[in-house]
């Protein structure tokens, strides 16, 4: 392994580990909050976002399209709250409703724009290009240590590494108002916490998660590092700290090991291509959940 | 009546002198929906005294004792705690929610939870020392849970959780105490426990207020009762307040004719 991994599949590796990373960690109290499925909801409800960020600035960018994504899951937000309160239906059906509403305008949108010259559309919303992130510039290991060929890594790993520090900073700093009011709501605002807030606040930093690795990896990774590791996580161990900690180490090792299995596992055993990294990588942490759903020490009776 | 209305109406109130009450409530009225759950409440909690809210299921026991400390939002009513608005004094109640309002599979154990109590004086970042762990310790003790610290929550019994809650509200070191049905669903053992803790903090100069279901024990328990059913039925000491014929209006009829001679025969 030298020249060859580390331009064609080294970035590759990275960024999917960040990405797996980013998600994971505020997947852990997504989890625990019972809302699962919002880093599903939120790969729908950004695209109409992503697109009128596009369609104003006229590129594939990363930070218009995360303000658009940001703009978008806050209007969602306020949607759901809004049909539930006027119509008065449950968080459920207000949610269904709105998911599938923003996502079908933002289907339209990306239909009635030109998006021809540009790499956006539905597939590649689902598996990202993860194969594609390669850095030419490299001719061995020494690369990692010249800053001109450094300067040639993928723009997403930068913008990976961002997010994953940004995820983290939130994580750490607010680490204990976001486990009193994701334990106990009630006793979180006795305190005065800003619980709605925070709340919202998660459900962002989520989004920009989920937009940031969406453009990377595709929503596919987004949706399962989102629920996999954190849900394997909580099978290992009876203390958030230490569910964080598996999550982190579960959400690496699907990266790592989906990538080299889809891109090396198919040649093992003797078959032609390769398949998807994205769909790899989801399931091999859907596989790391089977085994802790079955043999992890804190699974219930 | 539209909560419109209803705010109208108790914008009309003039705020009252509270005084320095541990906690005092004017015209707190709360909906849900166009529902009116708390209608036009004024509570003045007596200094230095343990007072039972009182009243049948859905008469809005909770939902005064959550309005009062901005879990949620009243449409109208002002509250005061020893005089001084609520955000200036968070840091002087404890809250203990009921039991059933939280996961108990949540991944945590006994002392973290405890610690939970700490939170406002660590803030956001700061440390966790030996004084800490030490005061959760001895919260725990106090309610004898001393050897549970370590027991992930879910292996709890009903009582045992209760404590733990208690305990966590004890590590807060609060003046008032406003308590969620404390002995909802626990054993003979918690509920002597309790009540010992909450006697003792009554003793120390602290104010308790918790929802009571058990008229039964309201006597032995409390020094003061306020009787809600929707509306204020009544506020003071047991021995003026908590009467046959002020039950029978909160009630409305609701209370078992053995439960009432029971009452009458304890008042004297």
């Amino acid at each position: 392994m030298g020249a060859e991994f580390v331009a064609l599949s080294l970035p590759p590796i990275l960024i999917g580990t960040l990405a797996a990373l980013a998600c994971a960690l505020p997947g852990n109290f997504l989890v625990l909050r019972r809302q699962s499925l919002v880093g599903d909801a939120i790969s729908h409800v950004v695209l109409p976002g992503i697109v009128v960020a596009f369609l104003v600035t006229g590129q594939v960018s990363a930070w218009p399209m995360m303000l658009g994504a940001a703009a978008a899951a806050v209007v969602s937000v306020a949607l759901i709250e809004g049909i539930r309160r006027l119509g008065r239906v449950d968080a459920g059906a207000a949610m269904g409703v709105t998911f599938t509403a923003m996502f079908a305008f933002g289907v339209l949108l990306l239909e009635q724009s030109d998006t021809s010259g540009v790499h956006l559309d539905v597939e590649h919303a689902l598996y990202g290009n993860l194969e594609s992130l390669i850095w030419l510039d490299a001719v061995g290991w020494s690369s990692l240590l010249d800053p001109a060929a450094l300067s040639g890594l993928p723009h997403e790993l930068e913008r990976m590494a961002i997010v994953f520090v940004l995820t983290l900073a939130f994580v750490v700093v607010l680490w204990r108002p976001l486990v009193l009011s994701t334990f106990d709501e009630g006793y979180a605002r006795s305190l005065g916490l800003p619980v709605a807030t925070l709340g919202l606040g998660l459900v962002i930093v989520a989004a920009i998660t989920a937009v940031a690795a969406f453009d990377a990896v595709g929503s596919i990774i987004v949706i399962a590092m989102f629920i996999c590791p954190p849900a394997a996580a909580r099978l290992m161990t009876n203390q958030l700290v230490h569910q964080v900690l598996w999550s982190l180490v579960f959400a690496a090792i699907s990266a790592v090991l989906g990538y080299v299995l889809a891109g090396y596992g198919p040649l093992w055993i003797g078959l032609p291509n390769t398949v998807s990294a994205a769909g790899m990588i989801a399931t091999v942490s859907g596989l790391i959940l089977a085994i802790c759903a079955v043999a992890g020490p804190q699974r219930r009776a | 009546m539209s909560p419109l209305e209803l705010v109208a109406e108790n914008g009309l109130r003039a705020p009252d002198l509270t005084g320095d009450s541990p906690l005092a409530i004017r015209g707190m009225t709360v909906s849900y929906g166009d529902q009116p759950v708390v209608y036009s409440v004024d509570m003045t909690v007596r200094q230095g005294a343990m007072t039972a809210i009182i009243g049948p299921n859905g008469a809005g026991k909770s939902t005064l004792l959550k309005a009062a400390l901005g879990i949620v939002a009243p449409l109208s009513g002002q509250v005061t705690v020893f005089g001084q608005g609520l955000d200036a004094t968070r840091n002087r109640i404890a809250y203990v929610p009921q039991r059933a309002s939280v996961d108990w599979d949540f991944p945590t154990r006994v002392s973290d939870v405890v610690m939970m109590g700490l939170y406002g004086q660590l803030g956001l970042l700061g440390r966790v020392r030996g004084l800490h762990r030490d005061r959760v310790q001895a919260c725990l003790a106090r309610v004898g849970m001393q050897d549970f610290g370590d027991r992930q929550i879910g292996q709890l019994s009903g009582g045992q959780q209760q404590r733990v809650f208690l305990a966590r509200a004890l590590a807060q070191g609060a003046d008032l105490y406003l308590l969620d049905e404390p002995f909802a669903g626990v054993d003979a053992a918690t509920e002597r426990a309790i009540i010992n803790v909450l006697h003792e903090l009554r003793d120390e100069g602290k104010t308790v207020v918790a929802v009571h279901h058990d008229l039964s024990t309201v006597r032995s328990y409390f020094d003061d009762v306020f009787l809600i059913n929707r509306r204020k039925m009544g506020e003071g000491p047991v021995e003026q307040a908590f009467t046959v014929p002020a039950l029978q209006a909160t009630y409305g009829g609701r209370l078992a004719e053995g439960q009432v001679a029971q009452l009458a025969l304890d008042a004297g």
